[in-house]
């Protein structure tokens, strides 16, 4: 066992499973946490996925001011630049497509047979966050902390506050927290009415065009968030931890993508069954995605951390997640942490799965649009809201210099797997729901 | 019809009950569980915290946030970011 840092108060995991309660997560460099002194965390993130889909770089640095009694600031900056395409949730076609930018200003092809993404995507982001914790006295804890981040087209902020009550000897935590959001969304060319049509160049005038696209336009938008989340962390014995946390996330406003689009099929019988419908001016017809402007959603989560005699840790959790669209999941994650005497390997495995939500549709058929008056209100092929698997696999390896300064590496893998309405005619000719995969690697130095 | 079984309101009062059923058993059942002052020693090692590395946690929350239609549990959900 490598017990080096005998003697810190179970207080202090007990306040670190506070901090972790808070959106904005602490560092809780626990080991340092002297106080007086600045203990920080910084990482570079390198994300890919595969067929040159969403690349991303992504720089963090955290810093926590240890204070007297327990007290702790915590600053965080994380910063990311977003690159390459992102599906758009048309269908694959058996004749080349066409499709108009975000900002109406150019269009982008898509081959026979390959998967519509658009490739316009690209943008920065820069996110700060600040957190601060303190006990109240012997027997409650408070943390309050802020969060800003800003992309092109979103702004976002929240405030946060938590309240915990030690009990049992503190071998008990009780905590309750509420986080405050407003968001901005600006989309590029504005935002689309949902369930519109997209307007595309062919056979029209760019005057014809323009009034067209400035017809499918509305302002920007906003969206509000309220989450409130209830914990428990109960100490079980010397070897393990446990939480329990109940959330609740209500947000409202604008939830819609403002980038996704679902494709119309011809359902009539004849050459064309199963193909794009043509619409009047002789052009495919796609409809901007529309969601619901409000979601409620529940989970659960669990999380245990089990110390073995040989002082390997492992740490298992499970979540479950239900809301209002129809859509429930279950997350399983596991890691063990198998210290060596300096260093430390951790294989990482997580499973993911969820149900789709009731108004996903991976296309609209030609009934359904009904010559632009669709019966429906709310249509999304965003193929995050179907019913989707995803497996992650992963390790990491840390070397620790002393009590204070840690070097790390740790590369995940991950796939996601759809399934669903497998559609009908020319349809079936093509792969619906490919896989994603993903693979990040991120390099940490603590001091 | 799943909309209906699982309505908000009801969701909610499960949710409330759920709450008040743990908040007793962290008053009353839990206190035969957890360890004295002087058995604290493995509970205290950074390795046993809930959250080992807040960067980590982070950075995956929000790949896993831009990636599927679930986030939040272990802490807040949050908003932010249209990311795809």
């Amino acid at each position: 066992m490598q017990l080096n840092n005998t003697g810190k108060p179970v207080g202090r995991a007990l306040a670190a499973a506070t901090c972790a309660l808070l959106g904005v997560q602490a560092t809780n460099t626990q080991a340092k946490g002297n106080p007086g002194e600045w203990d920080v965390e910084t990482a570079l993130l390198v994300y890919a996925e595969s067929d040159s889909r969403v690349n991303a770089i992504e720089p963090v640095i955290s810093a926590t001011r240890n204070f007297d009694g327990e007290r702790q600031l915590n600053l965080k900056l994380v910063a990311d630049t977003l690159t390459g395409a992102s599906p758009s949730g048309a269908t694959p076609s058996d004749l080349p497509q066409t499709f108009t930018s975000p900002s109406g200003s150019g269009s982008y092809s898509i081959a026979p047979g390959e998967a519509p993404l658009d490739d316009t995507f690209k943008d920065t982001r820069v996110a700060l966050s600040a957190a601060w914790s303190a006990p109240i006295n012997r027997d409650y804890a408070y943390s309050v902390g802020g969060y800003a981040s800003r992309e092109y087209d979103y702004f976002s902020t929240a405030l946060n506050g938590s309240l915990s009550r030690y009990l049992n000897n503190k071998n008990t935590t009780l905590t309750g927290g509420l986080s405050l959001g407003m968001d901005l969304i600006d989309p590029v060319g504005g935002a689309p009415v949902g369930l519109s049509r997209m307007p595309l160049r062919d056979g029209k005038t760019e005057a014809e065009f323009d009034q067209e696209f400035t017809a499918t336009r509305e302002s920007d938008d906003s969206k509000a968030l309220v989450d409130a989340l209830f914990g428990v962390t109960q100490v079980i014995n010397r070897q393990t931890l446990m939480q329990f946390n109940y959330a609740v996330s209500y947000s409202s406003g604008y939830l819609t993508d403002p980038y996704k689009l679902l494709s119309v099929i011809d359902d009539a019988s004849g050459a064309n069954y199963g193909g794009n419908l043509i619409g009047a001016d002789g052009n495919p017809v796609y409809l901007y995605e529309n969601r619901p402007d409000s979601r409620l959603k529940h989970a659960l989560y669990w999380q245990t951390k089990y110390m073995l005699t040989n002082g390997d840790v492992v740490d298992g959790s499970y979540r479950f997640m239900i809301d209002d669209w129809g859509i429930s999941s279950h997350t399983v994650d596991l890691k063990y942490r198998w210290r060596l005497a300096n260093s430390y390997l951790e294989p990482h495995f997580r499973y993911y799965m969820q149900s789709e939500a009731d108004f996903y549709k991976r296309y609209l058929t030609a009934t359904e649009y009904n010559n632009g008056a669709p019966a429906l209100t709310e249509a999304s092929a965003d193929y995050r809201l179907g019913e989707l698997t995803g497996l992650t696999l992963g390790a990491k390896w840390g070397y620790r210099f002393d009590e204070d300064r840690e070097l790390a590496i740790r590369a995940e893998y991950m796939i996601q797997s759809n399934d669903g309405d497998e559609g009908f005619g020319q349809l079936t000719n093509h792969d619906l729901y490919p896989d994603t995969d993903a693979m990040w690697v991120q390099l940490s130095y603590s001091f | 019809m799943p909309d209906n079984t699982w309505t908000p309101a009801r969701l909610l009062r499960l949710a409330g009950t759920a709450l008040v059923m743990a908040s007793a058993l962290a008053a009353t059942g839990c206190s035969n569980l957890g360890v004295k002052p002087w058995e604290r020693d493995l509970l205290a090692d950074p390795d046993m915290q809930l959250t080992v590395s807040g960067v980590d946690a982070g950075l995956d929350d929000h790949i896993y946030f831009s990636k599927e239609a679930t986030s939040g549990g272990r802490g807040f959900g949050g908003g932010g970011c249209g990311c795809n």
